[in-house]
């Protein structure tokens, strides 16, 4: 029993040792620009690996951020885009989701079928015609255009988790609720939604990413002062000020730590639904 | 429709009335879906066809493909472009897959502690965007700051150094890895869930039977997960159509230098929306989108036609 507790013992040091090594190559940029973008110019340049002291400790690239760049603006409209098409997503393909799941008709599976077909195909290769489409609506240049496009981008994969979901909650739940004389909205919205509760988290969180990081569509479809996204607007702050290595580096971190702070709070949901609903 | 098809429907709608809110309930998500990402896409692949001559939108069949791949003003970034895109995905196949699946390994050890910890942390680049991913290593591979020489210095490295991004000859490769760098968190994930599937009877027989260790691996878990191998690597295929973004921040839309990190993403938003001197081109931007939605095609058809089918899938 001995040698072999001793080989696993040095076995598990060096797995260990691997993903300690994997995880710091991970961190490692995200904690330099961090600590980087709370330094002075010339420590910035002289010692970059250091963390920064009372002397080096300059927030003057956060000044430069927050006078030229209208992040505030920038993050609004993120915020609004994110929110507004995660809902509708949420809200559209659970419905239909419910509607494939629940109900046999003709064309269902031919239906199943076509919402599916976005999964595989990105949504980027119809740009040319649905700027067109924009412009033609006059939709150029608002967070609408956006919103469209990003629910329409996040209604396949929302289908296709969902009805998987759905498929389990129990019918005799819902055949109570007929009996109670229920409508079929209601059996949907107070019987069945509750009940893949987890599953619209996992959902959201697949959505939210490409969308809070998209730099294609905002480039394209809202570039103007008043709709430009936060990644659009760091983008663009960053090449105007690519020399500023304070305002570089302050403009990065402002756009890191949301999405860090979110992590961080929810990064054990996500994970388990990525491990959970994922793969199936 | 003969008569009596159309009585047996008649007689089927009396017995049950018109079942109205399966309508209302696909609607919204059919119509949203259909006309800003369907509809598009067809019109995209239609506009393929067409092209401006004297002023008038005319249909030129095949026209467009024969400029784009024979033409000398366009069929050299094409062709460089393609060539650029396949290694791009090479890469992405030869290092982020084979490490996310080490990583993954290595995180389903049994009794492994702090492995929530070592997860968090290797997943986090995932959710950042291209421009924070593309900024920061542009900042920390740049030879003004000396942060990459200062490392490879403390290994004894420092002669073979040089500024990657800004040479033709590794421009390419840097990217790349600096895309997986982002996204090795992708694979591991997906594949350590499949590792976590596989039921402890199974792992209990082979020990039983002496497989441990590496041969254990290799023998009993990773043919388990061929098919989370496969999922991933026809992601990693389409993913790499999306990966416009990157380039941008890190090269420019012009993809220096000299073009050498152009990919199919790039070429076909220089195409069709113009940069700097050139004017935009829908046609040929339609036709660049077409081709990359063909190779997407054949990509996707041979996953699920040829690979999907080999694959011996393990009910437990």
């Amino acid at each position: 029993m001995l040698p072999r507790a001793r080989i696993s013992f040095s076995r598990m040091a060096l797995v260990h040792l691997a993903l300690v090594a994997y995880a710091l190559v991970s961190l490692f940029p995200v904690f330099l620009t961090l600590i980087n973008s709370v330094k002075s110019r010339n420590a910035i340049f002289r010692n970059p690996m250091q963390l920064p002291t009372a002397e080096t400790f300059d927030l003057v690239g956060y000044a430069t951020v927050l006078k030229q760049g209208d992040f505030a603006s920038y993050f609004q409209n993120s915020m609004i885009v994110t929110v507004v098409a995660i809902a509708l997503v949420l809200l559209f393909g659970a419905m239909a989701a419910f509607a494939l799941s629940e109900y046999r008709f003709r064309g269902n599976s031919l239906m199943g079928l076509y919402l599916a077909l976005g999964i595989m195909i990105p949504i980027r290769l119809g740009t040319v015609a649905i700027l067109q489409g924009m412009v033609a609506t006059g939709l150029v240049n608002t967070l609408t255009a956006l919103i469209l496009v990003y629910t329409a981008q996040g209604i396949p994969l929302a289908v296709f988790i969902l009805s998987e979901f759905m498929r389990t909650v129990s019918d005799d739940l819902k055949n109570a609720g007929r009996i109670d004389g229920l409508s079929e909205y209601a059996i949907f919205f107070r019987l069945v939604l509750p009940l893949v509760r987890p599953a619209m988290a996992t959902v959201a969180v697949f959505t939210m990413i490409p969308i809070w990081n998209d730099l294609w569509f905002p480039l394209i479809l809202a570039p103007g002062e008043a709709t430009k996204t936060v990644t659009l607007g760091a983008q663009m702050f960053i090449g105007q000020f690519v020399t500023n290595w304070n305002a570089v580096l302050a403009a990065l971190s402002l756009a890191i730590l949301p999405v860090l702070v979110l992590y961080l709070a929810f990064s054990r949901q996500l994970i388990r639904g990525i491990t959970s609903g994922a793969v199936k | 429709m003969s008569d009596a098809t159309l009585f047996q429907d008649a007689a089927g709608v009396a017995r049950r009335p018109r079942r109205w809110h399966i309508a209302v309930f696909l609607l919204p998500a059919v119509l949203v879906y259909t006309a800003v990402m369907i509809l598009p896409l067809v019109e995209t692949l239609r506009l393929s066809l067409f092209n401006t001559v004297d002023g008038q939108s005319t249909f030129v069949g095949l026209g467009n493909f024969k400029v784009l791949f024979g033409d000398a003003r366009w069929a050299a970034d094409f062709w460089n472009a393609l060539k650029n895109n396949f290694i791009f995905f090479a890469i992405h196949m030869l290092v982020q897959n084979p490490i996310g699946v080490a990583l993954a390994a290595m995180l389903s050890t049994p009794k492994l502690r702090f492995s929530a910890v070592y997860r968090t942390a290797i997943f986090l680049p995932t959710l950042l965007s291209f421009v924070i991913v593309g900024f920061i290593w542009k900042l920390i591979l740049s030879p003004i700051w000396g942060v990459s020489p200062y490392l490879m210095d403390l290994v004894g490295l420092k002669s073979l150094f040089s500024p990657w991004l800004g040479k033709p000859d590794s421009a390419l490769i840097a990217v790349s890895l600096i895309s997986v760098w982002q996204y090795v968190g992708i694979p591991m994930m997906l594949i350590y869930a499949a590792l976590l599937n596989i039921p402890d009877e199974v792992i209990e027989a082979a020990e039983c039977d002496g497989v441990t260790g590496w041969s254990q691996f290799w023998k009993i878990k990773l043919p388990l997960v061929l098919p989370a191998i496969g999922i991933i690597s026809i992601l990693t295929f389409v993913g790499n159509f999306n990966a416009f973004d990157l380039v941008y921040t890190v090269q420019g839309a012009l993809a220096g230098p000299d073009k050498s990190t152009d990919i199919l993403g790039t070429l076909l938003y220089r195409t069709f929306f113009g940069f700097q001197l050139q004017l935009g081109d829908r046609s040929m931007g339609a036709t660049i989108a077409t081709v990359m939605f063909l190779i997407i095609l054949a990509g996707v058809a041979f996953y699920l036609f040829v690979v999907q089918r080999r694959i011996r899938r393990y009910q437990f």
